[in-house]
């Protein structure tokens, strides 16, 4: 390794959840680790820092992504929202109020990812049938396997943000 | 993961100027690269991120088809209307690839360039892989080969290329436009991944410092079709599949193109069968006889017989598909 990657930092400039953030970060730093190390947003969790258990999604400009695969680097000039970011005024988003009344949890592990995740996938129009749920919150695993209730509560939460927005 | 210089290209010129250096690799959407970086399959000391080239992040209509940018995401792909319109093959593959969330990331130029899955070239430490230290040999070709390649394969090396797009870009005849300072150059899908008996540790041709600037399709293929067949319905890699594309006169078949996934190191086109269909009634049994012909040439490992029969099926099926859409 060159002297230079050894010392190089990067000043990133980012908004998370609605709050302008600057900070210096060294180039290899993941954005979830960004989050949860330096910001103490621990919300968006560390399952296998792979790519595959979806449990760090975040949004990023709107859409979901697994934080684990983005340097903090290039997240830099970006708008991020975390499941913390989520509630207004102390009150909870419907997919957050669903996740409780759908019973869609039982460790918790996988929850905020689900809940990032199933907001994304309402907005994007994917929140049709059940089936289309499954499908397009698959990126998501449950070692708890809450599967139908996370699918009921995505489904309790698109129906109504659709009754509201009528 | 290992340090490194992260840079961010503002041009197609200085992202080949950067790339071409000593021990740098160009970041799309990470979602490889990264994993790579993690497991010690690469350790580059300088990243340059291209997420700035913003003329690459489009799709554009050219003369009789499309050019779809190199950074162009997955979903945002598949979800083009005159790509679910006239390429429902390659819309189809793209959904059925990956996640939701990893498809926002992952780039269309970048799919191609994923490795292989097999377990013995992602291991952390590697007793015999020739794609991870060329001349140690293939632990897969009588170890754990149950997903390995039926076609194409030589012993050293048995792996597939994983890719669900590219199968669909194999049948549509789609081309890889590659930038170098040296130039550009159009490589067809087809020929773009390295089969074994050319070079086992090789991945596909792309060389150091060339930059994918997009992927031509021309032709539209509204009776097209993706056909996965995986462990789980969703989020898992294939075990095998089957992207198919035809040219119908009614009932009969005028023009037919058939590539497989995950059966050899590149996606494979059933030649032989595309041959043989012209001329066919769909539904008749001169399908299958044309399909079977396509099979000569597939040779099992030890513990893979079942994809050979897995992989004509799913091919019969997907000309059924095709011919629905
Ligand atoms: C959990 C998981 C499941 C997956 N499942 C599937 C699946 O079912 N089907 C499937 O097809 N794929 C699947 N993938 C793979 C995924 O689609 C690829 O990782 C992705 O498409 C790669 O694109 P990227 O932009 O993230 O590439 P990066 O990780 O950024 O780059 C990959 C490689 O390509 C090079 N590169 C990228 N862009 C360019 C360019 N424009 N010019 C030159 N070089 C370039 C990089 O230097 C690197 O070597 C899965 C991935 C994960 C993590
Ligand atoms: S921690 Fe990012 S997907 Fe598992
Ligand atoms: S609730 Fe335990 S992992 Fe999902």
């Amino acid at each position: 390794m060159s002297a230079s990657a050894r010392s190089q930092t990067i000043d990133i400039s980012l908004t998370v959840n609605g709050r302008p953030v600057q900070a210096s970060v060294e180039p290899r730093l993941s954005l979830l680790d960004f989050l949860r190390e330096e910001l103490d947003l621990t919300g968006a969790k560390k399952g296998c820092n792979r790519g595959e258990c979806g449990t760090c999604t975040v949004l990023v400009d709107g859409r979901r992504v697994n934080s684990c695969l983005v340097l903090a680097a290039s997240a830099s000039n970006h708008e991020v929202v975390t499941v913390e970011g989520l509630a207004k005024d102390g009150e909870l988003h419907p997919v957050q109020q669903a996740f409780i009344e759908a019973d869609a949890l039982q460790c918790g592990f996988c929850t905020s990812g689900q809940i990032i995740s199933a907001v994304a996938c309402i907005e994007e129009g994917h929140a049709g049938s059940t089936e289309e749920i499954r499908e397009w919150m698959s990126g998501n695993l449950c070692r708890c396997s809450c599967y139908p209730q996370i699918a009921e509560a995505v489904e309790m939460a698109a129906r109504r943000m659709e009754a509201d927005n009528a | 993961m290992h340090n490194f210089v992260y840079e961010r290209a503002n041009s197609a010129d200085n992202a080949m100027d950067l790339g071409h250096r000593d021990g740098a690799a160009i970041l799309a959407g990470g979602t490889e690269l990264l994993n790579w970086m993690r497991i010690g399959i690469e350790s580059p000391d300088l990243l340059v991120d291209i997420r700035d080239l913003g003329h690459l992040d489009r799709i554009e209509e050219i003369e009789g088809g499309l050019r779809i940018g190199a950074l162009c995401r997955l979903n945002d792909v598949a979800c083009h209307p005159a790509i679910k319109r006239d390429f429902p093959v390659l819309s189809s593959a793209i959904l059925q690839s990956a996640s939701a969330q990893l498809r926002n990331l992952a780039t269309i130029g970048g799919n191609p360039l994923q490795r292989v899955r097999c377990p013995y070239f992602r291991e952390e430490t590697v007793n015999a892989c020739n794609k991870r230290h060329a001349g140690s040999g293939c632990a897969a070709y009588e170890g754990h080969n149950e997903r390995m390649a039926i076609f194409g394969w030589t012993p050293e090396c048995v792996a597939v290329q994983p890719s669900d797009p590219a199968v669909a870009f194999a049948a549509l005849d789609a081309v890889v436009i590659v930038q170098s300072t040296d130039g550009t150059r159009r490589i067809p899908m087809r020929e773009f991944h390295v089969l074994p008996d050319e070079d086992p540790s090789a991945h596909s041709v792309l060389g150091r410092g060339e930059l994918i600037t997009g992927i031509e399709i021309s032709t539209p293929a509204p009776h097209s079709a993706y056909l996965k067949v995986r462990e789980r319905q969703s989020y898992e890699y294939a075990l095998v599949s089957a992207a198919v594309t035809l040219d119908l006169d009614g009932e009969t078949i005028r023009n037919a193109r058939i590539a497989l996934g995950s059966v050899a190191m590149r996606p494979w086109r059933l030649l032989a069968t595309e041959d043989l269909l012209v001329g066919k009634r769909l539904g008749s049994k001169d399908i299958a006889e044309a399909v079977d012909a396509g099979f000569a040439e597939a040779r099992a490992l030890s513990g893979n017989a079942y994809k050979i029969t897995l992989a004509r099926n799913a091919a019969l099926r997907a000309i059924e598909l095709a011919s629905e859409n």
